[in-house]
Protein backbone atom coordinates (compact mmCIF):
# COMPACT_ATOMS: atom_id res chain seq x y z
CA UNK A 1 0.00 0.00 0.00
CA UNK A 2 1.70 2.79 -1.01
CA UNK A 3 -0.24 5.87 -3.27
CA UNK A 4 -2.91 6.17 -0.77
CA UNK A 5 -0.29 7.43 1.58
CA UNK A 6 0.40 11.30 1.88
CA UNK A 7 2.84 11.53 4.21
CA UNK A 8 2.85 14.88 6.71
CA UNK A 9 6.47 16.55 5.78
CA UNK A 10 5.35 19.56 8.68
CA UNK A 11 5.17 17.66 11.69
CA UNK A 12 8.57 18.08 13.29
CA UNK A 13 8.46 21.69 12.18
CA UNK A 14 5.32 21.90 13.70
CA UNK A 15 5.99 20.01 16.93
CA UNK A 16 9.36 22.04 17.45
CA UNK A 17 8.95 25.72 16.09
CA UNK A 18 5.52 25.97 14.71
CA UNK A 19 6.51 28.05 12.02
CA UNK A 20 8.91 27.33 9.00
CA UNK A 21 10.47 29.79 6.84
CA UNK A 22 10.83 29.02 3.08
CA UNK A 23 12.16 31.61 0.36
CA UNK A 24 10.21 31.99 -2.81
CA UNK A 25 11.45 34.20 -5.63
CA UNK A 26 13.62 36.24 -3.20
CA UNK A 27 10.32 36.97 -1.33
CA UNK A 28 10.53 34.37 1.96
CA UNK A 29 7.41 33.29 3.48
CA UNK A 30 6.89 32.23 6.80
CA UNK A 31 4.59 28.94 6.68
CA UNK A 32 2.66 28.84 10.29
CA UNK A 33 1.94 25.63 10.78
CA UNK A 34 -0.39 24.33 14.24
CA UNK A 35 -3.80 24.47 13.54
CA UNK A 36 -4.86 26.92 16.42
CA UNK A 37 -1.97 29.12 15.32
CA UNK A 38 -3.35 28.93 11.38
CA UNK A 39 -7.06 29.87 12.47
CA UNK A 40 -5.87 32.63 14.60
CA UNK A 41 -3.54 34.31 11.68
CA UNK A 42 -6.47 33.63 9.00
CA UNK A 43 -9.32 35.66 11.11
CA UNK A 44 -6.78 37.99 11.76
CA UNK A 45 -6.90 39.93 8.57
CA UNK A 46 -5.97 43.36 9.85
CA UNK A 47 -2.39 42.26 10.73
CA UNK A 48 -2.38 39.21 7.32
CA UNK A 49 -3.91 41.05 4.66
CA UNK A 50 -5.13 39.15 1.69
CA UNK A 51 -5.85 42.95 -0.22
CA UNK A 52 -3.03 45.10 -0.47
CA UNK A 53 -1.24 46.91 -3.17
CA UNK A 54 0.79 44.02 -4.38
CA UNK A 55 -1.51 41.69 -6.61
CA UNK A 56 -1.25 37.99 -6.41
CA UNK A 57 1.32 38.65 -3.61
CA UNK A 58 -0.29 36.14 -1.01
CA UNK A 59 -0.01 33.44 -3.51
CA UNK A 60 2.60 30.91 -3.13
CA UNK A 61 4.56 30.72 -5.16
CA UNK A 62 4.01 34.50 -5.83
CA UNK A 63 1.77 35.22 -8.91
CA UNK A 64 2.54 38.92 -8.68
CA UNK A 65 4.88 38.93 -11.73
CA UNK A 66 2.46 37.05 -13.97
CA UNK A 67 -0.94 39.02 -13.18
CA UNK A 68 -2.54 42.45 -12.18
CA UNK A 69 -5.71 41.15 -12.35
CA UNK A 70 -7.14 41.09 -8.71
CA UNK A 71 -9.31 37.90 -7.83
CA UNK A 72 -12.48 38.89 -6.43
CA UNK A 73 -13.42 38.90 -3.12
CA UNK A 74 -10.56 36.88 -2.18
CA UNK A 75 -8.07 39.62 -2.72
CA UNK A 76 -9.97 42.25 -1.43
CA UNK A 77 -9.94 42.57 2.46
CA UNK A 78 -13.52 43.99 4.96
CA UNK A 79 -15.11 46.26 4.94
CA UNK A 80 -14.90 46.04 1.38
CA UNK A 81 -14.94 42.30 1.01
CA UNK A 82 -18.16 42.00 2.26
CA UNK A 83 -20.21 43.20 -0.12
CA UNK A 84 -18.78 41.51 -2.92
CA UNK A 85 -18.76 37.96 -0.71
CA UNK A 86 -22.48 38.47 -0.10
CA UNK A 87 -23.33 39.09 -4.04
CA UNK A 88 -21.76 36.01 -4.99
CA UNK A 89 -22.47 33.40 -1.81
CA UNK A 90 -25.88 32.79 -3.07
CA UNK A 91 -24.52 31.91 -6.45
CA UNK A 92 -22.07 29.45 -4.91
CA UNK A 93 -24.51 27.90 -2.70
CA UNK A 94 -26.38 26.65 -6.00
CA UNK A 95 -25.00 23.02 -5.43
CA UNK A 96 -27.36 22.95 -2.31
CA UNK A 97 -29.90 22.73 -5.09
CA UNK A 98 -31.78 19.41 -5.85
CA UNK A 99 -31.64 20.26 -9.66
CA UNK A 100 -27.89 21.06 -9.52
CA UNK A 101 -27.06 18.24 -7.59
CA UNK A 102 -29.60 15.50 -10.64
CA UNK A 103 -27.26 17.22 -13.26
CA UNK A 104 -23.79 16.85 -11.49
CA UNK A 105 -24.86 13.24 -10.78
CA UNK A 106 -25.34 12.80 -14.56
CA UNK A 107 -21.92 14.12 -15.69
CA UNK A 108 -20.41 12.36 -12.86
CA UNK A 109 -21.73 9.08 -13.58
CA UNK A 110 -21.68 9.16 -17.32
CA UNK A 111 -17.91 9.55 -16.82
CA UNK A 112 -18.20 6.75 -14.41
CA UNK A 113 -19.18 4.92 -17.19
CA UNK A 114 -17.10 5.22 -19.95
CA UNK A 115 -14.05 4.43 -17.56
CA UNK A 116 -15.95 0.63 -16.86
CA UNK A 117 -15.88 0.57 -20.47
CA UNK A 118 -12.22 1.14 -21.08
CA UNK A 119 -9.41 -1.38 -19.62
CA UNK A 120 -7.61 0.99 -18.23
CA UNK A 121 -7.74 4.78 -18.37
CA UNK A 122 -5.33 7.63 -16.80
CA UNK A 123 -7.23 9.77 -13.86
CA UNK A 124 -6.02 12.78 -13.99
CA UNK A 125 -6.36 13.63 -17.62
CA UNK A 126 -9.23 11.58 -19.09
CA UNK A 127 -11.17 11.22 -15.81
CA UNK A 128 -10.87 14.55 -12.93
CA UNK A 129 -9.88 17.10 -15.49
CA UNK A 130 -13.08 16.62 -17.69
CA UNK A 131 -15.11 15.74 -14.36
CA UNK A 132 -13.63 19.53 -12.73
CA UNK A 133 -14.44 20.91 -16.36
CA UNK A 134 -17.97 19.77 -17.04
CA UNK A 135 -18.80 20.47 -13.51
CA UNK A 136 -17.46 24.07 -13.66
CA UNK A 137 -19.93 24.61 -16.50
CA UNK A 138 -22.97 23.87 -13.78
CA UNK A 139 -20.97 26.35 -11.39
CA UNK A 140 -21.30 28.90 -14.18
CA UNK A 141 -24.63 27.85 -15.72
CA UNK A 142 -22.74 27.67 -18.84
CA UNK A 143 -23.30 25.32 -22.06
CA UNK A 144 -21.51 21.91 -21.42
CA UNK A 145 -19.93 22.22 -24.69
CA UNK A 146 -17.53 24.66 -23.05
CA UNK A 147 -15.98 22.39 -20.79
CA UNK A 148 -14.19 21.06 -23.81
CA UNK A 149 -11.97 24.65 -24.22
CA UNK A 150 -11.05 24.23 -20.40
CA UNK A 151 -10.19 20.88 -20.47
CA UNK A 152 -7.77 21.74 -23.58
CA UNK A 153 -6.10 24.51 -21.42
CA UNK A 154 -4.49 21.03 -18.89
CA UNK A 155 -4.50 20.95 -15.36
CA UNK A 156 -3.89 23.69 -14.16
CA UNK A 157 -4.62 27.42 -15.07
CA UNK A 158 -1.07 29.54 -14.30
CA UNK A 159 0.89 26.29 -14.05
CA UNK A 160 2.68 24.15 -17.01
CA UNK A 161 4.00 21.41 -16.26
CA UNK A 162 7.69 22.82 -16.96
CA UNK A 163 7.38 25.67 -14.74
CA UNK A 164 4.95 26.74 -11.94
CA UNK A 165 4.27 30.57 -13.08
CA UNK A 166 3.45 30.35 -16.40
CA UNK A 167 2.31 34.08 -17.95
CA UNK A 168 1.38 32.77 -20.91
CA UNK A 169 -1.29 30.52 -19.39
CA UNK A 170 -2.79 33.44 -17.26
CA UNK A 171 -3.18 35.53 -20.18
CA UNK A 172 -4.73 32.85 -22.11
CA UNK A 173 -7.31 32.50 -19.31
CA UNK A 174 -8.22 36.18 -19.40
CA UNK A 175 -8.05 36.79 -22.86
CA UNK A 176 -10.98 33.85 -22.58
CA UNK A 177 -12.47 35.85 -19.77
CA UNK A 178 -12.35 39.16 -21.64
CA UNK A 179 -14.47 37.60 -24.59
CA UNK A 180 -17.04 36.10 -22.74
CA UNK A 181 -17.70 39.33 -20.82
CA UNK A 182 -17.99 40.63 -24.07
CA UNK A 183 -20.35 37.90 -25.32
CA UNK A 184 -22.63 38.16 -22.08
CA UNK A 185 -23.04 42.05 -22.76
CA UNK A 186 -24.03 41.71 -26.34
CA UNK A 187 -26.55 38.50 -25.36
CA UNK A 188 -27.08 39.04 -22.05
CA UNK A 189 -28.48 35.29 -20.33
CA UNK A 190 -28.64 33.88 -17.17
CA UNK A 191 -25.07 32.54 -16.79
CA UNK A 192 -22.50 33.77 -13.77
CA UNK A 193 -21.06 36.51 -16.83
CA UNK A 194 -24.38 38.22 -17.21
CA UNK A 195 -25.51 38.07 -13.40
CA UNK A 196 -22.06 39.80 -12.37
CA UNK A 197 -23.09 42.48 -15.17
CA UNK A 198 -26.35 43.16 -13.43
CA UNK A 199 -25.32 43.08 -10.29
CA UNK A 200 -24.27 46.08 -7.95
CA UNK A 201 -22.01 46.29 -5.02
CA UNK A 202 -22.14 49.12 -2.26
CA UNK A 203 -24.42 50.82 -4.71
CA UNK A 204 -22.33 50.64 -7.80
CA UNK A 205 -21.96 48.53 -10.74
CA UNK A 206 -19.26 45.87 -11.17
CA UNK A 207 -16.74 47.11 -13.71
CA UNK A 208 -15.56 44.80 -16.15
CA UNK A 209 -12.33 44.52 -14.55
CA UNK A 210 -14.06 43.34 -11.25
CA UNK A 211 -15.97 40.54 -13.30
CA UNK A 212 -12.96 39.26 -14.54
CA UNK A 213 -11.65 39.39 -10.69
CA UNK A 214 -14.50 37.03 -9.59
CA UNK A 215 -14.36 34.72 -12.73
CA UNK A 216 -10.86 34.01 -12.81
CA UNK A 217 -10.75 33.23 -9.15
CA UNK A 218 -13.83 30.86 -9.93
CA UNK A 219 -11.31 28.96 -12.76
CA UNK A 220 -8.25 29.47 -10.51
CA UNK A 221 -9.28 28.22 -7.17
CA UNK A 222 -11.01 25.69 -7.95
CA UNK A 223 -9.04 23.65 -10.76
CA UNK A 224 -6.33 21.81 -9.58
CA UNK A 225 -7.78 21.65 -6.10
CA UNK A 226 -11.18 19.87 -7.29
CA UNK A 227 -8.60 17.44 -9.82
CA UNK A 228 -6.31 16.37 -7.01
CA UNK A 229 -8.89 15.86 -4.26
CA UNK A 230 -11.19 13.55 -7.04
CA UNK A 231 -7.92 11.72 -8.13
CA UNK A 232 -6.48 11.35 -4.71
CA UNK A 233 -9.98 9.80 -3.91
CA UNK A 234 -10.11 7.48 -6.66
CA UNK A 235 -6.20 6.12 -5.20
CA UNK A 236 -7.68 5.77 -1.84
CA UNK A 237 -10.11 3.31 -2.95
CA UNK A 238 -7.93 1.26 -5.05
CA UNK A 239 -6.15 0.02 -1.83
CA UNK A 240 -9.59 0.36 0.21
CA UNK A 241 -12.10 -1.78 -1.69
CA UNK A 242 -13.33 -2.22 2.29
CA UNK A 243 -13.84 1.71 2.63
CA UNK A 244 -15.58 1.87 -1.17
CA UNK A 245 -18.25 -1.28 0.05
CA UNK A 246 -18.80 0.25 3.72
CA UNK A 247 -19.97 3.70 2.13
CA UNK A 248 -22.01 1.81 -0.45
CA UNK A 249 -23.63 0.06 2.54
CA UNK A 250 -23.64 3.06 5.08
CA UNK A 251 -24.56 6.02 2.75
CA UNK A 252 -25.50 8.34 5.66
CA UNK A 253 -21.25 8.43 6.83
CA UNK A 254 -20.67 10.52 3.30
CA UNK A 255 -20.81 13.61 4.30
CA UNK A 256 -18.39 12.61 7.17
CA UNK A 257 -16.26 10.79 4.25
CA UNK A 258 -15.81 14.03 2.32
CA UNK A 259 -14.63 16.06 5.12
CA UNK A 260 -12.06 13.74 6.03
CA UNK A 261 -10.67 13.02 2.40
CA UNK A 262 -10.64 17.01 2.31
CA UNK A 263 -8.60 17.08 6.11
CA UNK A 264 -6.63 13.80 4.53
CA UNK A 265 -5.39 15.53 0.99
CA UNK A 266 -5.80 18.97 2.02
CA UNK A 267 -5.53 19.76 -1.97
CA UNK A 268 -4.90 23.04 -1.24
CA UNK A 269 -0.76 23.18 0.63
CA UNK A 270 -1.08 26.50 2.06
CA UNK A 271 -2.12 30.27 0.93
CA UNK A 272 -0.16 33.64 2.23
CA UNK A 273 -0.90 36.62 3.75
CA UNK A 274 1.27 40.01 3.32
CA UNK A 275 2.17 41.68 7.38
CA UNK A 276 0.40 44.51 8.09
CA UNK A 277 2.62 45.60 11.00
CA UNK A 278 5.50 44.50 13.26
CA UNK A 279 4.11 41.58 15.14
CA UNK A 280 4.50 37.82 16.14
CA UNK A 281 3.32 34.64 15.17
CA UNK A 282 3.84 31.17 17.33
CA UNK A 283 6.16 33.65 19.41
CA UNK A 284 8.42 34.64 16.14
CA UNK A 285 8.77 37.78 14.80
CA UNK A 286 7.32 39.30 11.60
CA UNK A 287 8.41 42.10 9.88
CA UNK A 288 5.60 44.75 8.24
CA UNK A 289 5.33 44.00 4.56
CA UNK A 290 7.05 40.03 5.27
CA UNK A 291 4.84 37.57 4.00
CA UNK A 292 3.38 34.60 6.27
CA UNK A 293 1.80 31.62 5.28
CA UNK A 294 -1.29 29.37 6.65
CA UNK A 295 -0.43 25.80 5.79
CA UNK A 296 -3.81 24.03 5.89
CA UNK A 297 -1.72 20.46 5.29
CA UNK A 298 -0.01 21.07 8.33
CA UNK A 299 -2.18 21.98 10.65
CA UNK A 300 -5.00 19.43 9.13
CA UNK A 301 -2.48 16.67 10.56
CA UNK A 302 -1.96 18.73 14.26
CA UNK A 303 -2.35 16.02 16.89
CA UNK A 304 -3.47 18.76 19.63
CA UNK A 305 -6.89 18.78 17.56
CA UNK A 306 -6.91 15.26 15.79
CA UNK A 307 -6.50 11.21 16.77
CA UNK A 308 -4.75 9.47 14.72
CA UNK A 309 -4.22 12.46 12.34
CA UNK A 310 -2.27 10.20 9.51
CA UNK A 311 -4.99 7.97 9.18
CA UNK A 312 -8.43 8.15 7.24
CA UNK A 313 -11.21 7.71 9.43
CA UNK A 314 -14.18 8.17 7.34
CA UNK A 315 -16.32 8.23 9.69
CA UNK A 316 -14.40 10.92 11.83
CA UNK A 317 -16.96 12.94 14.55
CA UNK A 318 -14.85 16.01 15.33
CA UNK A 319 -13.05 17.13 12.40
CA UNK A 320 -12.24 20.93 12.95
CA UNK A 321 -10.37 20.96 9.65
CA UNK A 322 -9.47 24.00 7.60
CA UNK A 323 -9.28 21.89 4.22
CA UNK A 324 -11.64 24.43 2.81
CA UNK A 325 -9.33 27.64 4.76
CA UNK A 326 -11.11 29.49 7.74
CA UNK A 327 -12.48 32.72 8.48
CA UNK A 328 -13.33 36.01 6.18
CA UNK A 329 -11.22 34.22 3.53
CA UNK A 330 -12.79 30.85 3.45
CA UNK A 331 -12.87 29.10 -0.15
CA UNK A 332 -16.14 30.06 -1.53
CA UNK A 333 -16.36 26.98 -4.00
CA UNK A 334 -16.52 24.63 -0.94
CA UNK A 335 -19.83 23.81 -1.51
CA UNK A 336 -19.35 23.15 -4.97
CA UNK A 337 -16.25 21.23 -4.24
CA UNK A 338 -18.29 19.05 -1.29
CA UNK A 339 -21.01 18.02 -3.63
CA UNK A 340 -18.85 16.67 -6.41
CA UNK A 341 -16.77 14.37 -4.05
CA UNK A 342 -20.38 13.36 -2.14
CA UNK A 343 -21.35 12.51 -5.50
CA UNK A 344 -18.34 10.63 -6.90
CA UNK A 345 -18.32 8.79 -4.03
CA UNK A 346 -21.84 7.76 -4.48
CA UNK A 347 -21.53 6.35 -7.83
CA UNK A 348 -18.05 4.64 -7.73
CA UNK A 349 -19.55 3.09 -4.51
CA UNK A 350 -22.68 1.80 -6.48
CA UNK A 351 -21.09 1.03 -9.86
CA UNK A 352 -17.52 -0.67 -8.77
CA UNK A 353 -16.23 -3.27 -6.67
CA UNK A 354 -12.88 -2.48 -6.72
CA UNK A 355 -9.83 -0.03 -8.68
CA UNK A 356 -7.01 -1.57 -9.58
CA UNK A 357 -4.22 0.94 -9.97
CA UNK A 358 -1.45 0.56 -11.98
CA UNK A 359 2.04 2.86 -13.55
CA UNK A 360 1.50 6.54 -11.42
CA UNK A 361 3.44 9.60 -11.39
CA UNK A 362 3.25 11.69 -8.06
CA UNK A 363 3.23 15.00 -7.86
CA UNK A 364 5.08 16.33 -4.66
CA UNK A 365 5.32 19.65 -4.33
CA UNK A 366 9.16 21.72 -3.82
CA UNK A 367 9.26 24.00 -0.73
CA UNK A 368 12.76 23.36 0.36
CA UNK A 369 13.10 21.52 3.16
CA UNK A 370 9.30 20.33 2.61
CA UNK A 371 8.51 17.88 0.10
CA UNK A 372 4.77 17.53 -0.25
CA UNK A 373 2.68 14.66 -2.15
CA UNK A 374 -0.10 17.16 -2.82
CA UNK A 375 -1.79 14.48 -5.80
CA UNK A 376 -0.52 13.16 -8.96
CA UNK A 377 0.76 13.96 -12.57
CA UNK A 378 -0.35 10.99 -14.07
CA UNK A 379 -2.55 7.64 -12.19
CA UNK A 380 -3.71 4.86 -14.45
CA UNK A 381 -6.06 2.36 -12.97
CA UNK A 382 -8.80 -0.26 -13.98
CA UNK A 383 -12.80 0.58 -12.78
CA UNK A 384 -13.97 -3.18 -11.89
CA UNK A 385 -17.61 -2.88 -12.53
CA UNK A 386 -20.27 -4.77 -9.87
CA UNK B 1 -40.33 13.74 21.18
CA UNK B 2 -38.32 17.61 22.46
CA UNK B 3 -39.64 20.84 21.03
CA UNK B 4 -36.65 22.78 20.31
CA UNK B 5 -37.26 26.61 19.32
CA UNK B 6 -35.43 28.74 17.44
CA UNK B 7 -35.12 32.53 17.13
CA UNK B 8 -33.46 33.98 13.96
CA UNK B 9 -31.79 37.28 13.50
CA UNK B 10 -35.17 38.74 12.34
CA UNK B 11 -37.06 37.79 15.63
CA UNK B 12 -38.79 34.81 13.48
CA UNK B 13 -39.84 31.71 16.37
CA UNK B 14 -39.85 28.21 14.95
CA UNK B 15 -40.48 25.33 17.02
CA UNK B 16 -39.64 22.22 16.04
CA UNK B 17 -40.19 18.21 17.22
CA UNK B 18 -37.95 15.84 16.61
CA UNK B 19 -36.36 12.64 18.76
CA UNK B 20 -33.21 11.97 16.96
CA UNK B 21 -30.01 13.24 14.79
CA UNK B 22 -28.07 16.80 15.73
CA UNK B 23 -30.06 20.05 16.56
CA UNK B 24 -28.28 21.56 13.18
CA UNK B 25 -29.58 19.01 10.96
CA UNK B 26 -32.80 20.08 12.38
CA UNK B 27 -32.54 23.48 11.48
CA UNK B 28 -30.98 22.83 7.96
CA UNK B 29 -33.90 20.22 7.11
CA UNK B 30 -36.58 22.79 8.16
CA UNK B 31 -34.31 25.86 6.94
CA UNK B 32 -34.06 27.63 9.21
CA UNK B 33 -32.23 30.92 8.58
CA UNK B 34 -28.70 31.33 9.51
CA UNK B 35 -27.98 27.71 10.14
CA UNK B 36 -26.49 26.50 7.22
CA UNK B 37 -24.11 23.11 8.86
CA UNK B 38 -22.07 23.36 5.30
CA UNK B 39 -19.59 20.67 6.91
CA UNK B 40 -22.63 18.45 7.64
CA UNK B 41 -22.10 18.36 11.36
CA UNK B 42 -17.80 17.24 11.45
CA UNK B 43 -17.36 21.25 13.89
CA UNK B 44 -15.42 22.21 10.91
CA UNK B 45 -16.98 25.18 9.33
CA UNK B 46 -18.87 27.30 12.09
CA UNK B 47 -21.95 27.81 10.35
CA UNK B 48 -24.25 26.64 13.00
CA UNK B 49 -23.36 28.90 15.77
CA UNK B 50 -26.72 29.23 18.11
CA UNK B 51 -26.97 31.51 21.44
CA UNK B 52 -28.27 29.14 24.14
CA UNK B 53 -30.88 31.01 26.51
CA UNK B 54 -29.43 31.13 29.73
CA UNK B 55 -32.36 29.04 31.87
CA UNK B 56 -31.53 26.32 29.48
CA UNK B 57 -27.72 25.90 29.50
CA UNK B 58 -27.85 23.08 31.53
CA UNK B 59 -29.85 21.37 29.78
CA UNK B 60 -27.49 21.61 26.81
CA UNK B 61 -24.46 21.63 28.64
CA UNK B 62 -20.95 22.89 27.53
CA UNK B 63 -18.83 22.95 24.57
CA UNK B 64 -15.80 20.39 24.02
CA UNK B 65 -13.02 22.38 23.86
CA UNK B 66 -12.23 21.66 20.23
CA UNK B 67 -15.87 23.22 19.69
CA UNK B 68 -14.31 26.44 22.15
CA UNK B 69 -11.89 26.44 19.96
CA UNK B 70 -14.02 27.38 16.72
CA UNK B 71 -16.15 29.67 18.74
CA UNK B 72 -13.17 31.30 20.13
CA UNK B 73 -12.60 33.27 16.69
CA UNK B 74 -16.30 34.19 15.92
CA UNK B 75 -17.16 37.90 16.44
CA UNK B 76 -21.12 37.05 17.95
CA UNK B 77 -19.58 34.24 20.40
CA UNK B 78 -20.53 34.93 23.82
CA UNK B 79 -20.72 32.29 27.27
CA UNK B 80 -23.61 30.96 25.85
CA UNK B 81 -22.53 30.28 22.16
CA UNK B 82 -22.70 26.48 20.93
CA UNK B 83 -22.23 25.29 17.54
CA UNK B 84 -25.38 23.37 17.60
CA UNK B 85 -23.91 20.06 15.04
CA UNK B 86 -22.38 18.92 18.60
CA UNK B 87 -26.22 19.29 20.45
CA UNK B 88 -27.43 15.84 19.85
CA UNK B 89 -31.15 16.02 20.45
CA UNK B 90 -33.05 14.01 23.22
CA UNK B 91 -35.60 14.39 25.29
CA UNK B 92 -32.89 15.99 27.84
CA UNK B 93 -33.03 19.22 26.18
CA UNK B 94 -36.92 19.29 25.10
CA UNK B 95 -38.08 22.75 25.67
CA UNK B 96 -34.69 25.00 25.00
CA UNK B 97 -34.66 27.77 23.40
CA UNK B 98 -31.71 28.77 20.75
CA UNK B 99 -31.01 32.18 19.54
CA UNK B 100 -29.53 31.90 16.35
CA UNK B 101 -26.12 33.70 16.54
CA UNK B 102 -25.77 35.13 12.55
Amino acid sequence: MTISIFPDPFEQARTTDGVSTIDDQNDPVTMVMGLKDVRKCAHNWKSFQSGGEEVGRIVVPSEAAIRDVRQIPFEVDPPEHGGFRKLVEPWFKRPLEADYQEKLKVIIDELVEEAIKQPKIEVVEEFALKLQSRALTLLLNTPFEESEVWIGWGTHVFRSKDTDLDGDKANLLYDYIDKEIEKAIANPNDNFYSVLLASEVNGKKLTKEEIKGVISLTFAGGRDTVINAVTNTIAYFSEHPESLQRLHDEPEITTKAVEELVRYFSPLTHMGRVVTEDTAVCEHAVKADSRISLCWASANRDAKAFENPDEVVLDRKLNPHVGFGFSTHNCLGATHARQILAILIGSLSSKLSSIDAFENEENIEDWQQFQRKVGFHSLNVAFNAK
Amino acid sequence: MAKITFITQDDEQITLEADSGSVMELAVENGIAGIDGDCGGVCSCATCHVHVKPEHQAKVGEASEIEQDMLELDDEANEYSRLCCQIEVSDDIDGVIFKVAH
